[in-house]
């Protein structure tokens, strides 16, 4: 077995050299198909009746009048009246679009026309979504109270009352703080609004479901359309070349994918079955809120001494919310007293999404930092700086603060900090317009998931691997085909990628940021062992050492004599009949991988101008400094980052879940209302890949989350530091901004 | 989408003959950008679709000394792109501020002073007026009505070009229900507050037409258009207004001042005009005009930032068509 490895920086052909995506021709022109475009003979549509009440119970579900509808072919009831023990219930509907029935037709029209036809019997119940009014919630019993979590430098004697102790010790930390901020700040829920929604085409072959699912996990999710549907997952075959968009919420079958999987059996015709975009907002998948009353006491240097704050927020009809462990976000004051409040509200469930907590958790704390620095007349830049000594995890063999300290400067460098900052709402105004700086810092894991890949190679010099993979736009072939090709000396176009598919060795989800993490190192170890084994026949052949042997332009050939070697077709040939097959596999671990590391920083600073007169925000300049390790593929890399800090601008400036109050219906759940930016709302995006010989070092950490989590933050900061207000709850609409600059406050 | 009947008439009695007094049985299809949607959400579900695009008479423009005649079917981008037009760039602005090419260049004139409102409500099948008002009034209103809400009608007429042509005096050309009846008159009167489910946003009967826009010279006439815009996209604006200026030397000696996404119609503003007659145009008399034209306006429960938005689209308006800086984006 190979030593694993990967080269040195800086003598690699491939890897860390911009690669264009090798599937970017079929995705630009459309040739690329999404589990959307199969099409299949005889096949049906299918559509949800949505529950167009946001909290209920369904006392009848008539289909008759559905059923006699020209083109509709089955109807599908999904709430059920016995609890499966022969107990009779009515089923309760906790939040508006929830699945009730199913309707499958010969055109679209015709499913819409038939679900339009079904008849409910509706109880209405109380509707709670005002996700952002504590004292509503309590009042409408809405809420789920968390115990304060307590951590303090001074330890109370062994006969004093903890929390007791804890309320004076706070008071005197307030007390002996130079300054103390109060202030309360918020993110509002938001959804995926992924480009393909949710959903399936699928049919069945005998006994067999093949399934075109729309997903961020070919290799398992297969298993969830077995246990739906009470079969096993070796009867169950998932593809899925490309996906439209997951964020974290494609992980599932979903109701929808099962029962269009039991109208498939049931009818023996292949079903189509994805969400319209209402729906698709509705169910599946939201984000969750994060409403925050903070007061937080620093000394004179701006270094926090006290962390003291009651948070709340939703994710939908289970209470839940923003996780307390990252309160407040990245940095650990000595003294914090925290407490998380979930919220029951009639609405949408949670999804991951991009970063689970973190964007949320940022941005209702790191706006706190920077109040610190505008009540202290200081900049944002040292407030930051200064505190980075309470940041704690080192992450493997680098420590954490020295990272950010280090983007921070590049940073700043990148953005002219030094040059532009002024003190908050100290700024030379042109008419009605001010300009600002903000920053912000994240953290995230990320490193591999367990991958396992078969590799092949054929003595036509042919190579091709397997592994049941997927691209969700991290250009996870691209990545694949490059470690390959590094490895065997080859260029990129000699090796061919198949993932997509669950009959393919299993390759970990794509969540977390773990991707090409764990395809490198499945991918880097296959191809490090099957070097091995060709070498070994060369070396035989040339009567030549094998550890002397490399593989370059081509050849397999001696280190130090280039011309003793011989051309890579020539060295498969060696193989004689037989493909050399190798599995690699990599199984996540506390074990340190040479491949593959965990834990990342990342710092972003924001430009912004501010419309005074009209509260509207522009996006001047974004710059966003990450270290993930060793880069594979510099070009996809920088797009993820473009990516992720175009969504941060999203939910930091437009996005947000409108509710009605009343009657807890979705009300901007279509895209011509659910607003988000298009190009001229981004400005200027720098993005930089932090990559010294330390992090190249540590190997692949990956980064697909890291980069959506400070925008929030960084803009709101921006914005405060343009008006010398602070705008408290995110997204900073023109009518925030208005009505914070009417009532003043923090900044 | 319900299933309908579909045709495709060349001339306008053809299209005048193929329409139902009854409301709701039959509806125009120009550019389709709004009423297909419609149909598709089940909120519009006419028996027959009557495509207006192949009748040559309802498209095209033209000047002469009298002004400039445009027909109702054609698009927005050929307007945004006609020299006749170079003495209106509150409508070029207007168009420009839809900044989406597909909606440009397949939206209509005719389609774009038509299109039904925004209203969550309206489009979530709740009908136009959502239970007399009471649900929005109750409701999310943020985007809502700021004037002319009293009634059960809330919403902001969608129109982005209505404003800017009430503003330049503009008048319509009415055809229908026979074949020989037609009628003129000004735009303004074109758009009505309805009063209860059955009426729509404007005085069109269901088997009448809406041909031409009849624009008076504009030569004399200083004219630009504000829409106050979250962004940089297609999305409607949070408030928007239209000034047409004529002056006497340096003194404004008439007026025209229209406010859009404030009301359930575009909103003509007596009291701003009235500011501004008689001085010269500057931050403080735009100011003062934009001040005058918000003096009564009515917001919801939810909406009173766009009073504030309404009064700086108007002072905006103001310092635009007399060619001056307005401060701000």
């Amino acid at each position: 077995m190979a030593e694993y490895s990967w080269p040195a920086q800086g003598s690699t052909a491939l890897v860390g050299k911009e690669q264009d995506r090798t599937d970017g021709i079929e995705k630009a022109t459309g040739t690329a198909k999404y589990a959307y475009d199969q099409v299949f003979d005889k096949m049906l549509f299918a559509k949800l009746l949505g529950c167009p009440h946001a909290h209920c119970r369904v006392k009848s579900i008539d289909v008759k009048a559905a059923e006699k509808v020209p083109g509709v072919v089955h109807v599908a009831v999904m709430k059920k009246w016995d609890d499966g023990k022969g107990k009779e219930i009515v089923p309760e509907v906790r939040w508006q679009g929830d699945h009730l029935a199913c309707v499958a037709a010969e055109s679209e029209a015709a499913a819409a026309l038939g679900v339009a036809a079904i008849k409910v019997e509706y109880e209405e119940l109380d509707v709670f979504v005002k996700e952002e009014d504590l004292e509503a919630a309590k009042e409408a019993g809405r809420t789920n109270e968390g115990r304060p979590d307590v951590q303090m430098e001074a330890e109370p004697d062994e006969n004093v009352d903890e929390s007791e102790f804890a309320d004076q010790e706070f008071d005197r930390l307030f007390k002996e703080a130079a300054v103390v901020v109060e202030g309360d700040y918020g993110i509002h829920s938001i959804t995926h609004m992924c480009l393909e929604p949710h959903g399936s085409t699928l049919y069945w072959d005998d006994d067999k479901l093949i399934v075109w699912h729309s997903t961020q996990m070919v290799s398992g999710v297969g298993g969830n359309f077995a246990e739906i549907l009470g079969i096993t997952a070796g009867d169950v075959e998932i593809h899925c070349d490309y996906v439209g968009g997951g964020f974290g919420s494609k992980f599932q079958a979903n109701a929808w994918g099962g029962v269009a999987a039991e109208i498939s059996k049931a009818t023996g015709r292949p079903v189509k079955m994805m969400l319209d975009r209402d729906l698709e907002l509705k169910i599946a998948g939201s984000r969750p809120s994060g409403f925050i009353k903070v007061k937080v006491g620093a000394d004179s240097e701006g270094v926090v001494t006290v962390w003291d704050s009651v948070h709340w927020g939703t994710a939908g009809a289970n209470g839940g919310g923003v996780d307390k462990g990252n309160i407040p976000y990245v940095f650990n004051p000595p003294n914090r007293r925290r407490k998380q409040i979930g919220i029951v509200t009639n609405t949408g469930p949670e999804q991951a999404w991009r970063a689970p907590h973190h964007p949320q958790a940022c941005a209702i704390t790191q706006t706190a930092y920077d109040d610190i620095a505008a009540k202290l007349g200081i900049s944002s830049y040292d407030v930051f700086l200064r505190n980075l000594a309470s940041v704690a995890p080192k992450k493997q063999g680098v420590s954490m603060a020295e990272t950010y300290r280090e983007q921070m400067e590049i940073a700043a460098r990148l953005i002219d900090w030094k040059a532009k900052w002024h003190p908050h709402g100290k700024g030379d105004a042109d008419g009605s317009i001010v300009t600002g700086l903000g920053m912000a810092l994240h953290t995230w894991g990320g490193g591999g998931h367990n991958s396992k890949c078969l590799l092949k190679v054929h003595p036509d010099g042919g190579v091709e691997t397997f592994l049941g993979s997927q691209d969700i736009g991290t250009g996870t072939r691209t990545a694949i085909g490059m470690v390959v090709a590094e490895t065997f000396g080859l260029p990129l176009s000699a090796v061919k990628v198949n993932i997509g598919s669950s009959t393919y060795p299993v390759s970990g989800p794509s969540g977390g940021s773990t991707t090409i993490g764990g395809v490198s190192e499945s991918n880097r170890r296959a191809a490090q062992d099957a070097l091995e084994k060709l070498a070994g026949l060369v070396a035989d052949k040339l009567k030549v050492d094998a550890a002397n042997l490399v593989a370059k332009d081509g050849r397999i050939q001696e280190k130090d004599n280039a011309d003793n070697g011989m051309s890579w077709k020539d060295a498969c040939r060696l193989l004689g009949m037989e493909t050399l097959e190798v599995t690699g596999e990599f199984k996540r671990g506390p074990k340190e991988s040479p491949l593959s590391s965990i834990q990342v920083g990342g710092v972003q600073m924001a430009e912004v101008a501010v419309d005074r007169e009209t509260g509207v925000v522009r996006m001047e300049k974004f710059v966003a400094v990450q270290d993930m390790g060793l880069v594979i593929n510099p070009k996809t890399a920088k797009s993820q980052m473009y990516g992720a800090v175009i969504m941060g601008i999203a939910y930091a400036l437009f996005e947000e879940r409108i509710m009605d109050a009343k009657t807890g219906a979705f009300l901007n759940c279509e895209l011509t209302d659910y607003r988000l930016p298009r190009l001229g709302d981004i400005g200027e995006i720098v993005v930089h890949l932090h990559e010294p010989e330390s992090e190249y070092n540590r190997g692949v950490v990956g980064l697909g989350e890291p980069p959506v989590i400070s925008p929030g933050a960084a803009i709101s900061n921006a914005v405060a530091n343009a008006l010398g207000v602070r705008v408290p709850v995110l997204p900073l609409t023109p009518k925030r901004v208005l009505e914070a600059l009417e009532k003043g406050g923090n900044a | 989408m319900k299933a309908f009947d579909y045709a495709a008439p060349e001339h306008e009695a053809g299209i005048l003959e193929l329409l139902s007094a009854t409301p709701g049985e039959t509806e125009l299809l120009a550019g389709g950008t709004d009423l297909v949607g419609l149909m598709k959400k089940l909120i519009v579900n006419p028996d027959r679709v009557v495509n207006i695009m192949e009748v040559p008479t309802l498209r095209g423009i033209s000047a002469d000394s009298t002004g400039v005649t445009i027909g109702a079917t054609t698009r927005l981008d050929e307007i945004l792109d006609a020299p006749e037009l170079d003495d209106y760039p509150s409508i070029k602005q207007a168009i420009g501020g839809i900044a989406s090419p597909q909606l440009q260049q397949q939206g209509t004139l005719g389609g774009e002073l038509c299109q039904r409102p925004r209203c969550w409500y309206f489009r979530s099948g709740h009908g136009l007026l959502a239970n007399a008002g009471r649900m929005v009034a109750q409701g999310e209103n943020r985007f809502h009505a700021i004037f002319g809400n009293s009634g059960p009608a809330k919403f902001v007429h969608a129109s982005r070009l209505s404003p800017a042509l009430i503003a330049l005096g503009a008048r319509v050309r009415i055809a229908g229900p026979g074949p020989h009846e037609e009628a003129i008159l000004p735009l303004e009167e074109f758009f009505r507050t309805p009063r209860h489910e059955g009426q729509r946003e404007h005085v069109l009967a269901p088997d009448q037409l809406l041909t031409h826009v009849y624009l008076p010279p504009a030569d004399a006439i200083a004219n630009a258009a504000y829409e106050v815009r979250h962004g940089s996209g297609p999305d409607y604006p949070l408030t928007a207004a239209a000034a047409a200026l004529s002056f006497n030397g340096p003194v404004v000696a008439a007026a025209r001042i229209v406010l859009g996404h404030v009301a359930p119609t575009p909103w003509v503003s007596r009291p701003a005009v009235k500011v501004l007659v008689g001085r010269i145009v500057n931050r403080d008399t735009a100011r003062a005009a934009g001040e005058a034209a918000v003096s009564e306006a009515t917001p919801l429960s939810d909406n009173g930032y766009k009073v504030r938005l309404a009064q700086v689209a108007v002072a905006r308006a103001i310092l635009l068509a007399a060619g001056l800086d307005t401060g701000g984006f």
